[in-house]
């Protein structure tokens, strides 16, 4: 069980920054596992003073703030409205009300997880996060980054019209994603998010330009084998690597043909 | 059928706790002790099989908070059993508090005593050992006659013979049978061979395993623990710990569900250890992951079974090996392994000329298994009915049709039961409401709802036993109080099932009052009348003769003192519930007088205490039907409707046998579907935790309906037999079932997984 | 560290370590309903309601709570009987170490959408594990009190 030393809640980002640059330090997110971790955290940053709790939309995009919980993400019309559901639908299913009412956004991304269903979903938009000194920076681009001690201040998702649809394999309704796929069309760009792999989300595009004839039936399975076939797998306890990349082709194949409107 | 109407037996009656429980009352054993118990912790192995060379406590104890910590020099070398069993115990005496050799991953090392959590955990991490590693046997296909040996120490004692062997890993071996075998199965027209395997699965209840213990005002250790046998464990601990068991006193509160589990003293001896040493109130809560990788869990199993039948259908021998593993210690293990094959193989007595049923209980490296709710039947009724149903499909019969054929009817002898007649038994008119009720002639037809996604059913049948016949002992206090109501005193353990109410209202149907007006007492060594305990289903039909037997006597004792105040006799007095009639005059005397003459210048007793023992073990039955919808492609499979008929005699309160039922259904959908088991390469379990360990959420069981068939027990108090632990054995095969019609595979190990299925199928390949 | 919050409605001023769960605060402080079933965030046991919000008190830190008002079980037991006893007559309480999370989400499911529909409420409750009554009869007992209300 982790021990805490100190507990802070910054009245400005500036404070929260310069606690956060000693080693022993740690931002709290949604505070999930925290039981679970090991060692000394000398001073837990909460950002719960900030207003970091809301999400903003205007014409152009979304700002999702960092302390934003799951559960918002889930209810909100306008996200899921842009979205055709598919926030919602990624995080329907990570365990229960209580706990995406506590798991936030900022934790989520942060973790940079490999079940992220989060990450995996927004991976798929125009997305980007605001890092409080490094900047406006894209999601994907954030991902592949390794943590260090900036602070994620918000995500923001542009408005840029799209279609939107995610699937994800679970061997129980609640439990981590055996495999997590997400896809997207956005502003005539097919852009796949493969989580769960188990390792992180990543981006795979139609680079050979497989949909770029119209999604069909076969289309559609050329590029989920693609896909399978470009996006490396391997196993653990929820399934071994042979049956995630078979997932990536059948969920990849199924998203593709939704999207076309055509399951 | 005899079918009698009572007034408050066959009511749907809300349990007596049921408030206390819903408003969050404080009525657990964390809930109900005092605050400033030492926190007792315990450091345990990482490796399966080692010797400890050495161990220092010292920079440990100096942890401030630290009361002291044990290691297995401190403890008794006196060999026991924690299973809770009557005695001698089938089980092996094979552990110590602590043991220097320790033999899973999760046994004890060294027990912390602390004031604070915090504390014990620091003092954890500060004891050094250095380990002796033994090379450890983890398969336990190859444990029997391995050169590694789990227990080779001198002083492990048996105390009953069951053919156990320790220098060859073997807790328990035996052969039965009845008929020529070999003779009836080479004149079989088909025999299927198939072996199955079935894991360790946990009982997960919510609460975990805890203990607290105290000195009381006269000096005794005093025990309130989360228990089914308070009076095994009270014989438990004072072999363990060298004490009498006249200084031992063992209480239940409530209990946050046990399935078996909490039929093992799995922690008990440690917190009972450290009060005897220091003196104080000690507590231990096992953690999510103590209950997980050092409980009690279901012992896996590999069962071949051999049938042997006739084209037209006729099952006409059954012959069925198994091999079952009881980990580092054999805790139940000689008794599990039996009812794979007594209470699988009855279930086709209908034609069966001969059957053979041999086992081997072999030691692992693993955790110890344990009692878990079906005890051993689940394993077998798995591997039989799913050969059952693979006979019909290969026959192209209806798989309900062939049970219609040879399954056991009531009068029928069952000579694989120990020869017990079938008293009372509607399976087959279960099977006809089941069909019904389900729409079997409709969902039994594979359905190809597009999309990769195919719907299909499946079918099982089970049986299980009402007690251990021979062994067990239910007893029941019943007793008149002041103001005419009664209260009930008994030693079995409600743990959510319900048996307080159930006892209860038997008391009111015998009394002819109110439920409400039976307070219910249970448990505790000290005030209880012997009872086994609760678990082999037995509470309802056990205990329950038990109170009726003790209200029979009851009534006599009040119409006595009713005829003394009637200056009559007790020949010429009625009892009529709230009052004792004079037949020829007409007088009458309230309860309430009755019971206050009672306690003024009397000397008749109005307290019986009634003990019941049977020598039969009358089996409920059951069928279950599954509806799945398969998805082809990822394997995934989504019940869609969970159909099951049940006979357990007369359900005393049907909306709790209803609610049995359900749960072990959902139970059975978990082992059967995603409660998966496994370890790593040092025999480590990787189930853990709730995060890797899946329990079925209520989005992962479809729609359920459960029914019952009312037979006539004529044993059993009420006509009851019981319910409790049947109810998990047939999802497992019939969801197998449905899995073969949909996909055309059958699945022999389970859980069955979205990927085991999906990568069986030769276009995912 | 001082912390004030609101406990069931009652002002409440304590001194907690900074790594306190307020699951164990909680129970320190007598509400003695507040359930922990697992130490991974998976049960819903420990479910107590944060400004109104159903959360996992396993996962709070007891800190968080200050300046907040936290409610459990111990708080809400005039709005919990009012449903209960549906739940009672299904026989679904079992062991009932589930029952108070489940009560609580409960609460919130009927304050969020009062007129829920079967799948809604399975939605809802998804994170409140129960190892006994295989669920059914939490949901009959649900319905029939939703029944019972529209008369």
């Amino acid at each position: 069980m982790r021990n805490i030393q100190n507990y802070v809640r910054p009245k400005t980002l500036e404070e929260a920054y310069t606690l956060n640059q000693r080693r022993s330090s740690r931002i709290l997110g949604g505070m999930l596992w925290t039981r679970l971790g090991r060692g000394t955290i000398q001073t837990a940053i909460d950002l719960c003073d900030l207003g970091l709790d809301t999400i903003t939309e205007t014409p152009e995009a979304f700002s999702i703030g960092a302390m934003v919980t799951l559960r918002q993400i889930e209810q909100h019309p306008g996200l899921n409205a842009y979205t055709q559901g598919a926030a919602a639908a990624a995080v329907k299913d990570i365990v229960g009300v209580q706990f995406r009412n506590l798991a936030t956004v900022g934790g989520s991304l942060w973790g940079r997880f490999g079940f992220s269903d989060v990450l995996t979903v927004f991976q798929t938009m125009d997305a980007f996060v605001e890092l409080y000194k490094g900047g406006v920076v894209s999601l994907e681009e954030f991902a592949r980054r390794k943590p260090d001690r900036d602070i994620l201040v918000r995500l923001i998702v542009k408005k840029t019209p799209g279609k939107f649809v995610y699937r994800a394999m679970r061997n129980q309704r609640t439990d981590f994603p055996v495999l997590a796929c997400a896809l997207s069309c956005v502003d005539g760009e097919y852009r796949l998010s493969v989580g769960a792999r188990p390792g992180r989300a990543v981006v795979v595009r139609d680079e050979k330009g497989l949909l770029s004839g119209g999604i069909t039936q076969e289309s559609a399975q050329a590029f989920a084998d693609y896909a399978a076939e470009s996006i490396p797998t391997q196993g653990n306890l929820r399934g071994s690597a042979q049956y995630r990349t078979h997932l990536i082709r059948v969920l990849t194949r199924r998203n593709v043909l939704e999207l076309g409107g055509m399951a | 059928m005899e079918q009698r109407q009572y007034k408050t037996v066959g009511k749907s009656i809300r349990k007596k706790d049921s408030m206390q429980l819903l408003l969050g009352k404080a009525v657990y054993t964390d809930d109900v002790t005092p605050k400033d118990a030492l926190v007792v912790k315990i450091l345990r192995s990482p490796h399966a099989n080692a010797m400890v060379r050495s161990i220092n406590t010292a920079v440990a104890k100096k942890v401030p908070g630290v009361v002291d910590v044990y290691t297995w020099e401190d403890v008794p070398q006196t060999r026991f059993a924690i299973a809770g069993q009557t005695y001698p115990e089938p089980s092996p005496y094979d552990r110590l508090i602590i043991d220097r050799h320790v033999r899973f991953v999760g046994d004890v090392v060294a027990i912390i005593a602390a004031e604070t959590e915090k504390a014990a955990e620091k003092a954890k991490k500060l004891i050094k050992v250095e380990y002796d590693i033994l090379e450890p046997v983890l398969d336990f296909r190859t444990a029997k006659d391995n050169k590694i040996l789990v227990h080779p120490e001198g002083d492990w004692f048996p105390p009953c013979q069951v053919g156990g062997d320790p220098k060859r890993n073997l807790v328990a071996s035996e052969t039965n049978f009845h008929g020529d075998v070999d003779a009836v199965m080479a004149d079989c027209d088909i025999v299927l061979d198939r072996t199955y395997h079935t894991k360790a699965f946990n009982q997960a209840m919510m609460e975990t395993f805890r203990t607290y213990t105290d000195l009381d005002r006269y000096g005794r250790l005093h025990v309130i623990s989360s228990t089914q046998i308070v009076f095994h464990c009270r014989r438990i601990l004072s072999r363990a710990l060298g004490i009498p068991k006249s200084r031992i006193r063992v209480e239940k509160p409530r209990i946050g569900g046990g399935f078996g589990a909490k039929q093992t003293a799995v922690c008990e001896v440690y917190p009972a250890f450290v009060t005897l040493k220091t003196g104080r109130a000690a507590q231990l809560i096992y953690t999510r992951e103590e209950s997980q990788i050092a409980g009690s869990p279901r012992h896996e199993m590999e069962i071949r079974v051999r049938l042997g039948a006739s084209k037209d259908g006729k099952i006409r021998v059954l012959d069925l090996y198994t091999l079952s593993n009881t980990g580092a210690y054999g805790e139940h293990g000689p008794t599990t392994v039996g009812l794979s094959g007594h209470k699988s193989i009855p279930l086709y007595t209908g034609g069966l000329e001969a059957y053979r049923f041999s086992y081997d209980v072999v030691y692992t490296n693993l955790q110890a298994a344990g009692a878990y709710r079906g005890y051993g039947a689940t394993q077998g009724i798995f591997a039989l009915e799913t050969t059952v149903n693979e006979l019909a499909e290969q026959l192209g019969m209806d798989p309900t049709v062939i049970r219609d054929m040879n399954m056991v009817k009531e009068g029928m002898v069952m000579p694989a039961y120990y020869g017990e007649v079938a008293n009372a038994c509607a399976l087959d008119r279960c099977m006809e409401h089941c069909r019904q009720m389900f729409g079997w002639a409709e969902k039994y037809p594979v359905r190809d709802m597009g999309n990769g996604k195919v719907r299909a059913a499946g079918v099982a049948m089970a049986m299980q036993g009402s007690c251990i016949s021979h062994v067990d002992v239910g007893s029941a206090t019943v007793k008149l109080s002041d103001d005419g109501t009664y209260n009930l005193i008994i030693g079995a353990a409600d743990m959510g099932t319900g048996c307080d109410t159930i006892l209860a209202q038997m008391v009111a149907e015998c009394m002819d009052c109110d439920v409400d007006d039976v307070a219910v007492f249970g448990a505790d060594t000290d005030v209880s009348p012997y009872d086994s305990g609760s678990y082999a289903s037995s509470t309802t039909y056990i205990t329950g003769k038990a109170v009726e037997k003790a209200c029979t006597d009851l009534r006599k004792q009040i119409c006595a003192v009713a005829a003394e105040m009637m200056n009559c006799q007790p020949e010429e007095v009625v009892f009529e519930g709230k009052q004792v009639r004079r037949v020829n005059t007409q007088q009458t005397v309230s309860l309430e007088d009755i019971s206050y003459k009672s306690q003024v210048f009397n000397n008749q007793a109005v307290q019986v205490t009634a003990t019941h023992s049977s020598p039969v073990s009358p089996p409920p039955y059951m069928v279950g039907m599954v509806e799945i919808e398969l998805d082809k492609e990822t394997g995934q499979v989504t019940i869609l409707d969970y159909m099951a008929v049940v006979d357990c005699g007369i359900p005393v309160n049907p909306a709790l046998a209803r609610t049995q039922t359900e749960g072990g259904l959902v139970q059975g959908i978990g082992h059967t579907l995603m409660e998966n088991v496994t370890y790593d390469h040092n025999g480590r379990p990787m189930e853990s935790s709730f995060m890797q360990y899946k329990l079925p959420t209520r989005l992962d069981m479809g729609k359920l309906k459960v029914e019952f068939e009312h037979s006539y027990e004529p044993t059993g108090p009420f006509g009851a037999k019981s319910i409790g632990e049947i109810v998990i054995n047939t999802p497992a095969p019939a969801i197998v079932h449905a899995i073969y019609r949909a996909t055309g595979v059958w699945h022999r190990e389970i859980p069955v997984t979205p990927e085991k299925i999906a990568m069986s199928l030769p276009e995912n390949q | 560290m001082e912390i004030k919050l609101t406990l069931n409605g009652k002002p409440l001023s304590a001194s907690v370590a900074p790594d306190c769960m307020l699951l164990d605060f909680l129970r320190e402080h007598g509400c003695y309903s507040v359930k922990r079933g697992c130490d991974t965030s998976n049960c819903g046991l420990c479910t107590v309601l944060m400004d109104g919000k159903p959360v996992l008190s396993c996962s709070v830190l007891a800190v968080r709570a200050d300046g907040h008002s936290v409610q459990t079980l111990e708080g809400l037991q005039e709005e919990a009987k009012d449903f209960v006893g549906f739940i009672a007559d299904q026989g679904s309480d079992q062991c009932g170490f589930c029952n108070p999370g489940f009560v609580m989400n409960t609460i919130a499911l009927l304050r969020e959408n009062p007129d829920p529909t079967d799948d809604e409420i399975r939605a809802y409750l998804a994170g409140n594990l129960c190892r006994c009554s295989g669920y059914d009869g939490q949901l009959r007992g649900i319905r029939s009190y939703l029944n019972s209300r529209k008369g």
